[in-house]
């Protein structure tokens, strides 16, 4: 019961604020509008094309960044002599805030899909090549050890202690690299787009609505606490065995 | 020196040589296996025990000389290096490698006690029941010869005493040989038929002996440069 009082707190006081004319409304729509504008956004069907936008961009963006992590990450965990060719170039990249790539990729790809599916791409990259770099460094090589006392090739090393050894990491790092995705993909559709649900919050913004902006930000949060729990379960299901406190 | 190793010899190490860097662990070490053989390995800490028992497991690579061993090795280390993501059946059945071999889980699991446990996670086990998981592991592909490195050594006294009984047992029904190493004397006179004392660098054997005839605890304690008589039992000696 406790988690439930004060987000019931807030809302009280964001419906008495706004019902009792305290705030005017084009400073800050009240729940009833908020709810209202969510109807008809539903109705009229644009909610469902701004939010498969943003989901679609969002999977794809982070899809890209997996795979991509998995592979370098994979390369630099596993062989120092890639570290050293590789790491310090993505550490210098990695340094680099990820928006600050905004104006090059405009320039490069254009307003299109792939300018903001690439600028999720890379929010989501980098957690993800940590996470799975550390993981695979971190592995117990006394766990390796017994891999090879019991003559294991060097893929059934790889497939039977190797992974399952790094997998908790790797999955803490996805579920990181999923927020970020979601962040940029907010900073890619406030940048130019014509619809998704950071479109949504340009719109508000343009045509003073604040019950569509809001409507966008409780939209974005719901779908970014979506995915994280997704990612928990996942994380539960499959790394359960950890004897770790989940952080 | 190489090929197999005679028909009672479970492992035959001949003028075996191993560096780390400048400082070299072993210069020209011979030491025999018989099968069925229970030989305890002692020696002060950082003497080479556990290297010899690496080299004999191929953890180590030699500088020269060679190693034949028969049959198959099991080893089990210090700790149960049981892998977390496995049940405790699965962690067995890790080290089999035909349908032969995974037959074999459920038994040699019940040969260490463990069986009621196969299917729990590692996590859900303490320190003695994980180093008897981890024993059971090293059974899985029947092995001529066992080699355990301080199997005991993270155990509380009551638990060492326990599994030290049922390595003892295990190792009396499956008449697999073992080299145990070990930094305690008690181990070593309840478990082998022969006793080996290495000491300096790069070490050698300094003292071998049979349990039971010369290799008393007294003995062994001696060739280790330690007494077990009182400061008062040594004085009256001296004078």
């Amino acid at each position: 019961m406790g988690r439930f009082v004060l987000p019931l707190g807030l809302l009280v006081l964001w419906w008495a604020a706004t019902a009792s004319g305290a705030v005017k409304s084009y400073q800050l729509a009240g729940p009833r509008d908020v709810v209202r504008e969510l109807g008809d956004l539903a109705q009229s069907g644009a909610l469902w094309h701004d939010l498969g936008a943003s989901v679609t961009r969002v999977a794809c963006g982070f899809a890209i960044a997996f795979a991509l992590a998995l592979l370098l990450g994979s390369i630099v965990g596993g062989s120092r002599r890639a570290e050293r060719a590789l790491d310090p170039t993505l550490q210098a990249v990695r340094a680099v805030p990820s928006l600050a790539w905004v104006p090059l990729i405009l320039l490069w790809l254009g307003i299109g899909e792939t300018a903001k599916i690439t600028l999720v791409a890379i929010g989501a990259f980098f957690p993800i090549y940590v996470a799975l770099v550390a993981g695979i460094r971190g592995v117990d090589r006394k766990l390796v050890e017994v891999g090879t006392s019991f003559g294991l090739s060097r893929f059934a090393l790889i497939s039977r202690v190797l992974v399952p050894a790094t997998l908790p990491q790797l999955l803490v790092g996805a579920r990181i690299g999923l927020t970020q995705a979601w962040l940029f993909v907010v900073a890619a559709e406030l940048l130019a787009a014509t619809s998704g649900l950071g479109f949504l919050l340009t719109d508000g913004q343009q045509t003073a609505r604040t019950d569509e902006i809001l409507v966008a930000i409780l939209l974005f949060a719901a779908c970014g606490k979506l995915s994280e729990s997704a990612m928990r379960v996942l994380e539960r299901r499959l790394v359960g065995w950890t004897d770790t406190v989940p952080v | 020196m190489s090929g197999q190793p005679a028909a009672h010899e479970a492992a035959r190490i001949r003028r075996l040589r191993k560096g780390f860097g400048a400082h070299l662990v072993f210069d020209g070490l011979d030491l025999d296996v018989a099968q069925g053989e229970r030989v305890a390995i002692l020696g002060v800490s950082g003497c080479g025990k556990s290297t010899l028992l690496r080299c004999i497991a191929g953890l180590e690579r030699p500088d020269d000389g060679t190693i034949v061993t028969a049959g198959e090795i099991g080893i089990v280390f210090q700790e149960p290096r049981l892998f977390p993501w496995l049940d405790v059946r699965r962690n067995v059945a890790f080290a089999a490698r035909n349908d032969v071999e995974r037959t074999r889980v459920d038994n040699v699991l019940a040969l260490v006690g463990m069986l009621h446990v196969g299917d729990r996670l590692p996590k859900a086990l303490s320190g003695g029941m994980a180093q008897r998981v981890a024993l059971a592991r090293s059974l899985v592909r029947d092995p001529a010869l066992l080699l355990l490195d301080e199997p005991f050594a993270a155990l509380d006294a009551l638990r060492r005493i326990e599994l030290r009984a049922a390595v003892r047992e295990i190792l009396e029904f499956t008449r697999a040989g073992a080299i145990l190493v070990t930094h305690d004397v008690d181990d070593a006179l309840a478990l082998a038929d022969r006793i080996i004392v290495l000491a300096g660098s790069p070490a050698e054997i300094v003292f071998t002996g049979t349990v039971g005839e010369n290799a008393t605890r007294t003995a062994v304690l001696g060739a280790l440069g330690v007494s077990d008589q009182g400061l008062h039992a040594r004085r009256a000696s001296a004078s």
